[in-house]
């Protein structure tokens, strides 16, 4: 059995820098299913936000402008105590990782550049070309190589160990040998990502399939706000490979199969730089109504006219993609694209400090709630989340762990733990049913981007709910090929899926619930956002027969509930 | 583009019950836009749920798929099939000189801790200062490229001299301390030349290229060598006429 006080699950920009907090105080390691540079949080673009003001067209820009913005962004959802804390302590954090190494880019004085971005009302967003991401996930590592912080790759976690209210480890699959390990822990950091895998035309990497998520969810960690999705305007078409808000942001043009800039008739002001949700449900629109490309699911975007120069510089990464995915070189052509699954706003449900309702277990960045994304998050504000609330949640978890008198207790839920996993994976690998489990993955997909998408309407969603009942029932007969040991993937994507089946029914029914719209979640059947109703986080707690679904009131501080216009 | 059927010879090795690796053949349908990753996920979900290989961000940006297909290491996400339809079977093997976890997966933790020795991160000059340090867009210059590696291990399995030396940084390491070594903002610079100097440093660079010629991401590794091999001659040079003096 391994022990460290304090285990981090996942390797990406949240999971490291909760790390990077908590192991020089405590004992901490990371557990991570790939190595850390290979984590989503590489594949994020366009920037993160903070009010540095270093745009000369942003000299007035303030930390409470950029709460603001996040607030209306959000729908109202947000709880607005946790967004005063992110945009308050955004400057500090980006300054921390520039002086660890991030190569931001930079203005002529030589500070870090920003670039405009949706709902947001003065450039703040830095970056880094157009791979911000990549480099801050990068420096993060570094920074934890710097600390000897112990990696444990190849490793899926597969059931979370609760005693009482209380974490006791988890139990992890190491997929190079095909066995299970137990991880005893003082305090555990769920910091997975988001679970976009459960859609089609997702933007998300291959492995975001939410499962340490998904598996708290089975051990009765309650998930907040799940039914928000958000889908990001500008997908590649074919693959919905990302192609950066960065490009909107540099001054790149949505334009339909009339040439027009359509976003006139939606946001005649912010245009192409409305919020995610607005522009997505924009494009959706004229793609319905048959101005897509060649009367296709696609619209172009346009960067021809920002010149070689700019583009090479600003937008090397997004180039380089569209040349290989499509064979259209930005510089000469228009861009095919359509909206994507991007994000999770909901996720495991926490406080301020990342703290779930069982002691010691604490949740960041996309896999957690707090909730400061509400019902739309505005583009550059995830990688803020997961450095500013991965920071906290590795404090406190380190203070938690440092005022805990006892440890190493639980060794019997511990073992009790690896039995149940050991009989579920035995139970899976003797089945002998005739289902496929990446055709049942497949149709998941397809009936979440279909019935549970950027619109929504009753009779959509009530067939969403019985299709994932039914497509449960076929994962019941299904069964693994490979019964092997060594990085078995048909093992790994069965036990995936039985989570993300689990998940996506939580979203289902929670969107179902919500008789309203706001943000990211948009009915056809109930148009408006209901705050006398619904101004509410949604909680949904895991049941056998289905998800459980509770409300929770939302912490508004100064920013009262007014209509929501761009 | 072309459709049509692929075939993919694929190296299989289960390093805990065969003997020595062999060649399986699986015919895959194509269709436009597909890559190698796609077709391998075909074998995987229709074919045979035995076979291994690693993935994550598929759009080239995370360093997972890099393997040997078509007698090039190469990412497999973004390396379209169409271009290999009627040449033949398309053969895709491990990287090599990298222990095989399973069939296409290598165990990339010899490759980390080459990296790890090298003193991969920053050494901020101090104090630090109240907001982020000046650096001019000429000053940055000279790392924009080498921190778009996204240390896939083409370069570094491909280079003949890491092969016969495993103790040699080789290209990866070597372009991730160019990238310190060429940033105004860190202060150890001796430490990372003394670091270049040493047995199993830049001077073991033959300058094959080999590294240039599969980088994905069209990075100049030998160069950054090169560059630091300058460095360091004249940081010795410059040693010896001072104490002449």
């Amino acid at each position: 059995m391994y022990y460290h006080k304090i285990l981090v699950i996942g390797g990406g920009l949240a999971g490291l820098r909760a790390a990077i907090e908590s192991a020089p105080k405590v004992d901490t390691a990371i557990i991570s299913q790939v190595h850390p540079v290979r984590s989503h949080s590489g594949a994020a673009q366009g920037g993160v936000n903070a009010s540095l003001a270093n745009n000369p067209a942003a000299k007035d820009d303030t930390w409470e402008k950029h709460a603001f913005d996040t607030v209306k962004g959000s729908d109202y959802l947000a709880d607005q105590d946790a967004v005063e804390f992110m945009t308050k302590e955004a400057g500090p954090c980006i300054y921390e990782i520039e002086h660890w190494g991030c190569p931001f880019s930079r203005t002529d004085e030589g500070k870090i550049a920003q670039r405009p971005f949706g709902g947001a009302g003065y450039p703040r967003t830095c970056y880094a070309a157009d791979k911000t991401g990549m480099y801050m996930l990068h420096t993060l590592w570094e920074r934890s190589v710097k600390l000897n912080v112990p990696l444990y790759e190849d490793r899926v976690m597969v059931d979370l160990v609760l005693e009482g209210d209380s974490v006791r480890g988890v139990i992890c699959l190491n997929m190079r040998t095909g066995e299970l390990e137990q991880f005893m822990a003082e305090a555990v950091i769920i910091a997975s990502g988001g679970s976009g895998q459960i859609y089609g035309r997702s933007t998300n990497s291959l492995i975001s399939t939410g499962s340490a998520q998904s598996t708290c969810y089975r051990r009765g960690v309650p998930l907040k706000d799940i039914e928000f999705i958000q889908f990001h305007p500008t997908s590649l078409f074919g693959t919905n490979i990302l192609m950066t808000e960065g490009a909107r942001g540099e001054g790149g043009y949505l334009v339909n199969n009339l040439g027009e800039r359509f976003m006139s008739k939606y946001a005649a002001k912010a245009m192409e730089l409305a919020p995610r949700d607005i522009v997505s449900r924009s494009i959706q629109t004229e793609i319905n109504e048959g101005r897509g490309i060649n009367g296709q699911d696609f619209v172009h975007l346009d960067l021809r006219h920002l010149g070689r120069e700019k583009i090479l510089e600003r937008l090397p990464g997004i180039r380089d993609l569209a040349i290989n995915f499509v064979d259209v070189d930005p510089i000469e052509k228009p861009v095919p694209i359509q909206p994507g699954q991007h994000y999770t706003m909901g996720g495991i449900d926490t406080d301020i400090d990342g703290a779930t309702k069982f002691k010691g277990l604490y949740a960041a960045g996309e896999c957690g709630c707090v909730s400061v994304h509400g019902a739309n998050r505005l583009g550059g504000n995830s990688l803020l989340d997961t450095v500013v609330f991965g920071k906290r949640s590795g404090r406190v978890a380190a203070e938690y762990v440092l005022s805990k008198k006892a440890s190493k207790e639980g060794e019997g839920a511990m073992n009790k733990c690896l039995k149940e996993s050991k009989e579920r994976i035995d139970g899976l690998l003797s089945r002998k049913g005739t289902e496929n489990h990446s055709d049942i993955r497949a149709d998941m997909k397809e009936t979440m981007i279909k019935k549970v998408g950027i619109f929504r309407n009753k009779s959509l969603m009530d067939e969403a709910v019985a299709e994932i009942k039914a497509l449960k029932a076929r994962y019941a007969n299904m069964s693994v090929q490979n019964k092997g040991k060594g990085y078995n993937l048909d093992l790994i994507r069965a036990i995936e899926l039985e989570g993300m089946l689990d998940v996506a029914e939580a979203i289902a029914v929670g969107a179902l619930k919500r008789e309203e719209s706001r943000g990211a979640h948009s009915r056809l059947d109930f148009k408006e956002r209901d705050d006398a109703k619904f101004l509410q986080h949604t909680i949904a707690t895991y049941s056998p027969k289905g998800p459980v679904i509770t409300y929770s009131p939302v912490k508004v501080t100064k920013y009262k509930p007014e209509a929501r216009r761009y | 583009m072309a459709e049509g059927d692929i075939t993919l010879k694929v190296q299989r090795f289960d390093p805990t019950a065969d003997k020595l690796p062999y060649w399986q053949s699986f015919t895959v349908k194509t269709r436009p836009g597909m890559t190698v990753l796609d077709a391998l996920f075909e074998v995987l979900n229709h074919q045979d749920g035995t076979l291994s290989f690693r993935f994550c961000c598929r759009a080239g940006v995370c360093g997972s798929c890099a393997m040997i297909i078509g007698g090039k290491a190469r990412l497999a996400c973004e390396t379209q099939v169409a271009q290999f339809l009627g040449k033949g079977d398309l053969m895709l093997s491990p990287l090599p000189h990298q222990p095989v976890v399973k069939d296409l997966a290598v165990d990339y933790e010899h490759f980390f801790d080459r990296l790890k020795r090298v003193k991969p991160y920053l050494v901020g000059k101090e104090p630090y200062p109240e907001k982020e340090y000046i650096q001019s867009t000429k000053e940055r210059q000279p790392i924009n490229e080498p921190i778009d590696c996204i240390l896939c291990g083409s370069c570094t399995s491909s280079c003949t001299m890491a092969w016969t030396n495993s103790d040699y940084l080789g290209p990866a390491a070597l372009l991730k301390s160019y990238r310190f070594v060429a940033d105004t903002r860190d202060a150890v610079q001796d430490e990372r030349l003394d670091i270049m100097e040493s047995e199993s440093g830049v001077w073991r660079c033959h300058t094959q290229f080999n590294c240039v010629e599969v980088c994905p991401k069209k990075l100049n590794p030998t160069e950054a060598i090169q560059k630091m091999k300058i460095k360091a001659f004249k940081r010795k040079l410059l040693g010896r006429r001072k104490a002449k003096k």
